[in-house]
């Protein structure tokens, strides 16, 4: 069973976000690293590959500046080559043009019997990519996935809902994404980021894909304005001394809800 | 540009529209006479409300029978598309169904989406929608480009949903000419006892700082006492202590209660997106720099552990 997960790389959310003063756009020139939500994709791609007994993980990407270090990440952990579209016409892009381009870095790579993203990114996060890009590539799709296994060449997933789950089922070849959480990522080790460094990763360009138009004239928005939100003001902090419960207590009174 | 033509689409739960449908209709029929909630379900039962809040046409699928929305509710819309009639903008539930109808369609029509909506305005020869970035502090303002349909979603609670008397609205039947290949084989409906998270008058939500799942239980009794429905943080939905359904932030419910108590809670910004619109706001937290100290009223440096049990049994005494 060949798998492909699609993976970002983006700031670290650790570091405050900002926007480009120029494009109102995010900052994306800092070192970038493998976002967290495609984590739990690439650990449950692994496993399925593992259980089929044979195949490959595969990884595509769109980052800007050649950047691979997210990629590397995820390579170390397991996966075997990746293909990274990264070209200066690509800034802009909307989530639609996203979603052409990962597809056509998908059938770049031959396609596979599954294909895994998040359910969204965790700085931009749109989320609509997957769906999408599931039907560019015109493949069903199984989103917010929260379980997940192959039984007799069919996908079993347990999908989440507003007010629980639904068991579902659908043939592969197909498309899904996968909540945070669907399983416990592992950590690359010594061995896998030594042999990650190896590991081929094809860089292509937008034009090399045959996606037209890109970026700011692809999209089919613009951004028109920025401004501030009115501030919340922060109101009384107190530390315990052990009686401020009485302090919640009366502010509840004062507001007639005990 | 004059929005002549809106889509919203709609959605039924238990038998009812949902608390969104009914916002977006209410801000549909404000912007245009003409607005048809789109239903992948039945129409009958669900007509006299949807003309109620401003549906002046309803298309319905019919019960899809098992089919995702995404594949199903997408198909049937381009179908319509097809056949003569375009809608200048299809208004959009921020939530997975939402979510999954607008990126199909998205690329059967080959246009942007813009998520994660709070508003929008027809602004001289153009539609413009906005949304708030870095936990709500900074909105961006954005214009569609080229030509209608416009797709926008827009998240729980960023209109008022108010009745305007309509009649019942006219049921048309369209079909979906692709169910798509996956199919539900079963459903799981968690059972909540008590007010609905994102209608209750007071919410109790606990984070990581309870330390452990089965602390989890003073938030319950807490909520219990106060009539208050219990949510949570997603860093512990995520490690399985509560379901899904209690989580309160930017991939979970957008609450607007009159009082919101975070007890163990950082106060991350996809949190804060869930919770910054409510009237009062108490927190609980041991570390007197965590970011949700900046949109208490009151705050509380202090262990939970400590601090909830002593509120529990003074409420309890009163
Ligand atoms: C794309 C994306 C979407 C997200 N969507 C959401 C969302 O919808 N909702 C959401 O909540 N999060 C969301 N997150 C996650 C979010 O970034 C935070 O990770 C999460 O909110 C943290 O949860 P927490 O506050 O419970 O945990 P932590 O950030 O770990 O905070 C725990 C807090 O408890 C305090 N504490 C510890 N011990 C005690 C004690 N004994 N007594 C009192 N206080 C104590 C600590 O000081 C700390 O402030 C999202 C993240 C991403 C990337």
């Amino acid at each position: 069973m060949n798998v492909i997960v699609c993976v970002k790389q983006i700031p670290d959310p650790a570091v405050p976000g900002a926007l480009d003063g120029s494009t109102n756009t995010l900052k994306r020139d800092g070192k970038l690293i493998l976002d967290d939500s495609d984590a739990y994709g690439v650990e449950m791609a692994l496993q399925l590959v593992d259980k089929a007994g044979g195949g490959e993980v595969s990884l595509v990407s769109m980052a800007p500046n050649s950047e691979t270090s997210g990629l590397r990440t995820a390579l170390a952990m397991g996966a075997a080559k990746g293909v990274l579209v990264s070209d200066p016409a690509l800034q802009g892009s909307d989530a639609l043009t996203t979603a052409k381009i990962l597809a056509a870095a998908v059938q770049r790579l031959g396609g596979a019997d599954l294909i895994i993203a998040a359910t969204e990114s965790s700085d931009g996060y749109t989320g609509t990519v997957p769906e999408q890009m599931a039907e560019v590539l015109g493949l069903p799709s199984v989103t917010f996935a929260k379980k997940v296994s192959v039984e007799n060449g069919a996908l079993k997933v347990d999908r989440q809902t507003e007010s629980g789950y639904d068991e579902v089922t659908c043939p592969l070849p197909a498309l899904i994404s996968v909540t945070a959480g669907v399983v416990e990522p592992r950590y690359p080790s010594f061995k896998g980021i030594m042999a990650a460094k190896s590991k081929p990763v094809e860089e292509v360009k937008a034009s090399d894909l045959g996606v037209t138009p890109v970026g700011w004239e692809g999209a089919g928005q613009k951004i028109a304005s920025v401004t501030q939100a009115e501030a919340r003001q922060a109101g009384e902090v107190i530390e315990d001394d052990g009686e401020t419960f009485g302090k919640i207590v009366e502010f509840l009174e004062n507001l007639k809800v005990i | 540009m004059a929005l002549n033509n809106i889509w919203v689409f709609a959605q039924i739960a238990n038998g009812t529209p949902t608390s969104s449908t009914l916002e977006l209709l209410s801000k549909a029929r404000s912007l245009t006479s003409n607005v048809v909630a789109f239903l992948g379900a039945d129409g009958g039962n669900a007509a006299a409300a949807l003309g109620e809040f401003g549906a002046t046409k309803v298309y319905a699928t019919g019960d899809l029978g098992g089919a995702l929305p995404g594949v199903a509710v997408a198909g049937a819309m381009k179908a319509v598309i097809d056949a003569g009639e375009t809608p200048d903008l299809v208004m959009f539930p921020q939530n997975y169904e939402g979510r999954d109808v607008m990126a199909r369609l998205s690329v059967k029509l080959d246009k942007t989406v813009i998520t994660n909506n709070v508003d929008i305005a027809e602004s001289g020869d153009g539609v413009t929608v906005t949304t708030p970035i870095f936990g709500g502090n900074t909105l961006v303002n954005t214009a569609f480009t080229g030509a209608a349909p416009f797709l926008a979603a827009f998240r729980p609670k960023s209109f008022a949903a108010e009745s305007a008397g309509g009649p019942a609205a006219a049921v048309t039947s369209v079909s979906v000419p692709d169910a798509g290949a996956a199919k539900v084989t079963a459903v799981h409906v968690e059972e909540t006892s008590g007010p609905k998270l994102d209608e209750a008058d007071i919410v109790v939500s606990g984070g990581r700082g309870l330390g452990e799942a089965s602390n989890y239980s003073l938030i319950e009794e807490l909520s219990k006492l106060l009539k208050a429905a219990p949510g949570a943080s997603r860093a512990i939905v995520d490690a399985g202590w509560v379901p899904y359904s209690f989580q309160v932030g930017q991939t979970g419910k957008v609450v607007k209660p009159n009082v919101y108590i975070a007890v163990g809670i950082s106060g991350a910004t996809q949190h804060m997106v869930g919770m910054k619109g409510s009237k009062n706001i108490i927190a609980i937290n041991k570390d007197k720099e965590a970011p949700i100290f900046g949109v208490a009223d009151l705050g509380i440096v202090g262990d939970a552990m400590k601090v909830v049990p002593k509120l529990i049994e003074a409420l309890k005494g009163r």
